[in-house]
C-alpha cells in the first residue's frame, strides 16, 4: 500500500515491518500503524472521497486495508442527523447525533472488523477471532460469515441476550467465559500466542483500530468539511474515543478540512468509569476498577487505551464525564423520545454525559457538537423493559374510547 | 515447588523461546527480580525506570489482576501461576 509505512511502538518508537502483531519485541509497548500522510496528501481531496463508495472505503487512502468486496457488509455511512427536539430540550443550537447504531450488525464495530477482516484476509488468515462484550462478537460473526472465514467469539457468560443472539445468528463457535471482559480478554491473549487466528483486537489490533477514525472524517465530510467543536463518545477501552480525534486531525493535515478545534469529551458510566476517574482526580494513571455497569457494552475496567484517551482529551482541552447508573435509561429514553433513535447502555450513557456537559457549561448553546450513538437498543432491551405496558382491551371502539379515554 | 510464570509471545525472544518459568520467591516483586536472573532484559518490559509495573503490561496471579491484590509485594507460595499479558483493545 502507498499509503501505510510501518508499525511503530507508541512507547519506544521502534518500528516494524507490517505484520499481524501488535506489541513492540522489545519495551512490550503497543504498536500502532504509521502513515506516510504526505503522500495521503498528494492523492486525497474531497471530491475523490465524494466519488466513492457509500461506505467506510470511501476513506480508503486514509485506511491501512485494501478494500475487499468478498468481506465488504457495507459498514459505515450512517447518518448524522440534526437534532431538533433534544437539542431545544437541553437548550443547544447545533446538535447533531452520529447515529451509528445502524451499522450492518448494528454498532460501530462494523467500522474496525471491516478493517480488521479485509486485512486478515491479506495476511492469509482463514479465522476471526476476539474478546468482545458483544457488540464485536456481532461484527466478527457477520463479517466472518460474509468472507466464509471461521470464527471463533468470546464473550463475559452474562451478557444481554440480545447481543448474544446477534452474533449467534451468523453461526460462530462462541464461547461464554466465566467472569468479565477482563477476563476474556487476558484469557484471548494466551490463547492469540498459541492459535493462528486473526484475533482482530488483539494481534490485528493496530489495523483495527484505525476502522474508529472513519467516525472521525464521516462527521467532517458530513458537517460540510468543517470538524465540530465538542465531541461527545462513550468509551470503554478509549480506543475508538482516541481514533475519532486522530480522523479530525488527519483530514486537517491532508487540507481535506481547516483548523480542528475541536473539544474531545468522553463519557463513561459510574459503575465502570477508569478513565473519567483519573481525568477528574488529575492523573494519567489508570485504576483498573471491576465493571459493574448496567451499559455492559462499556464494561472494561482494564482500558488499554485509557492512557491515549486522557491525553487526547489533554491535547483537544476536553473533558470527561460520568453518567450515573439511573441515568443510562433516562438517556435511552430521552434520545429515543425526542429524536426516535433508540440506543443501548452505551447510547445512554453518551446522552446523559452529554446532558451534564451542558448543564455544567463546558459545552456552549452555539458551539456545533457532535454526539455519537455507537449501538443499537434493541439488542439491551432488558435496560428499558419497563416501557412496555400496552393498553388491553377488547376489539370494540367502546372498549377503545372507555379504555384510552380519547374521542374522535 | 515453585511459582510457574506464563511467557507471553512478544517476550519469548527474551526467554529463547520458552513459554513458561520455574522461580522460588516470596512476593511478586521477587518473582520479576529471579525471572531477569534467568532471564536478562526481561525486568525492563515489565517495569518502568521507577520499578512500578508498566501500564500497557498487566500481572495476574492465580488469574487476578495484582493491581487488585497488593500489586509488586502481593506474596506468592509454591504453586501459584502468575501471567504477564500486554493490554488487549475494546471489544
Amino acid at each position: 500500500m502507498v499509503n501505510v509505512a510501518a508499525l511503530r511502538c507508541k512507547e519506544c518508537s521502534r518500528e516494524y515491518p507490517i505484520g499481524a502483531f501488535n506489541v513492540c519485541d522489545f519495551c512490550f509497548g503497543p504498536l500502532e500503524v504509521v502513515y506516510d500522510m504526505d503522500a495521503i496528501a498528494d492523492i486525497a481531496s474531497r471530491e475523490r472521497i465524494m466519488s466513492g463508495p457509500n461506505s467506510l472505503w470511501r476513506y480508503a487512502d486514509f485506511l491501512p486495508a485494501e478494500y475487499n468486496p468478498l468481506v465488504d457488509i457495507n459498514a459505515g455511512f450512517t447518518p448524522l442527523i440534526r437534532s431538533r427536539a433534544l437539542a431545544e430540550r437541553l437548550g443547544l443550537e447545533e446538535l447533531w447525533i452520529k447515529n451509528d447504531s445502524v451499522n450492518p450488525s448494528y454498532s460501530f464495530k462494523d467500522r474496525v472488523v471491516a478493517v480488521a477482516a479485509a486485512k486478515a484476509l491479506e495476511f492469509g488468515f482463514e479465522t476471526l477471532a476476539c474478546a468482545s462484550t458483544g457488540n464485536l462478537a456481532c461484527a466478527v460473526a457477520a463479517h466472518a460469515a460474509r468472507a466464509g472465514m471461521k470464527a471463533y467469539v468470546f464473550i463475559p457468560s452474562d451478557l444481554e441476550a440480545g447481543k448474544v443472539l446477534g452474533a449467534a445468528i451468523y453461526n460462530p463457535t462462541m464461547v461464554a467465559v466465566n467472569g468479565s471482559y477482563d477476563d476474556v480478554n487476558r484469557l484471548c491473549s494466551e490463547l492469540a500466542d498459541q492459535y493462528q487466528w486473526a484475533f482482530v483486537n488483539i494481534n490485528v489490533r493496530p489495523f483495527y483500530a484505525d476502522g474508529s477514525k472513519t467516525l472521525g472524517y464521516e462527521v467532517a465530510e458530513q458537517l460540510g468539511w468543517r470538524a465540530p467543536a465538542h465531541v461527545v463518545a462513550p468509551s470503554a477501552s478509549g480506543a475508538m474515543f482516541t481514533k475519532i480525534y486522530q480522523g479530525l486531525k488527519e483530514f486537517e493535515y491532508t487540507g481535506i478540512i481547516d483548523k480542528v478545534e475541536t473539544r474531545m469529551h468522553c463519557a463513561q458510566a459510574r459503575g465502570c468509569s477508569p478513565i473519567a476517574t483519573a481525568y477528574e482526580e488529575g492523573r494519567f494513571v489508570i485504576r483498573p476498577v471491576k465493571p459493574a455497569t448496567i451499559a455492559k457494552s462499556l464494561g472494561i475496567g482494564n482500558p488499554a487505551d485509557g492512557y491515549y484517551a486522557l491525553k487526547t482529551i489533554e491535547a483537544s482541552d476536553g473533558s470527561a464525564v460520568i453518567a450515573e447508573e439511573h441515568e443510562v435509561a433516562e438517556g435511552i429514553k430521552l434520545l429515543a423520545q425526542t429524536e426516535g433513535i433508540f440506543t443501548e447502555g452505551a447510547g445512554g450513557v453518551a446522552i446523559a454525559g452529554l446532558k451534564r456537559l451542558v448543564e455544567r457549561g463546558e459545552i456552549q448553546p452555539d458551539e456545533p457538537t457532535v454526539v455519537y450513538i455507537t449501538g443499537n437498543g434493541l439488542k439491551t432491551t432488558e435496560i428499558v423493559s419497563d416501557v412496555v405496558n400496552p393498553i388491553l382491551i377488547e376489539s370494540t371502539v367502546s372498549a377503545f374510547e372507555q379504555s384510552v379515554g380519547v374521542k374522535a | 515447588m515453585s511459582v510457574t510464570v506464563r511467557i507471553p509471545g512478544p517476550l519469548r525472544r527474551i526467554t529463547n523461546g520458552t513459554d513458561k518459568a520455574a522461580v522460588t520467591a516470596e512476593t511478586l516483586g521477587g518473582v520479576i527480580a529471579e525471572l531477569e536472573a534467568q532471564f536478562p532484559g526481561i525486568q525492563e518490559r515489565i517495569l518502568d525506570e521507577n520499578g512500578a509495573l508498566r501500564y500497557f503490561v498487566n500481572l495476574y496471579l492465580n488469574n487476578e489482576d495484582v493491581r487488585f491484590l497488593e500489586g509488586l509485594g502481593t506474596p506468592v507460595k509454591a504453586g501459584d501461576e502468575v501471567s504477564i499479558v500486554p493490554a488487549v483493545a475494546g471489544g
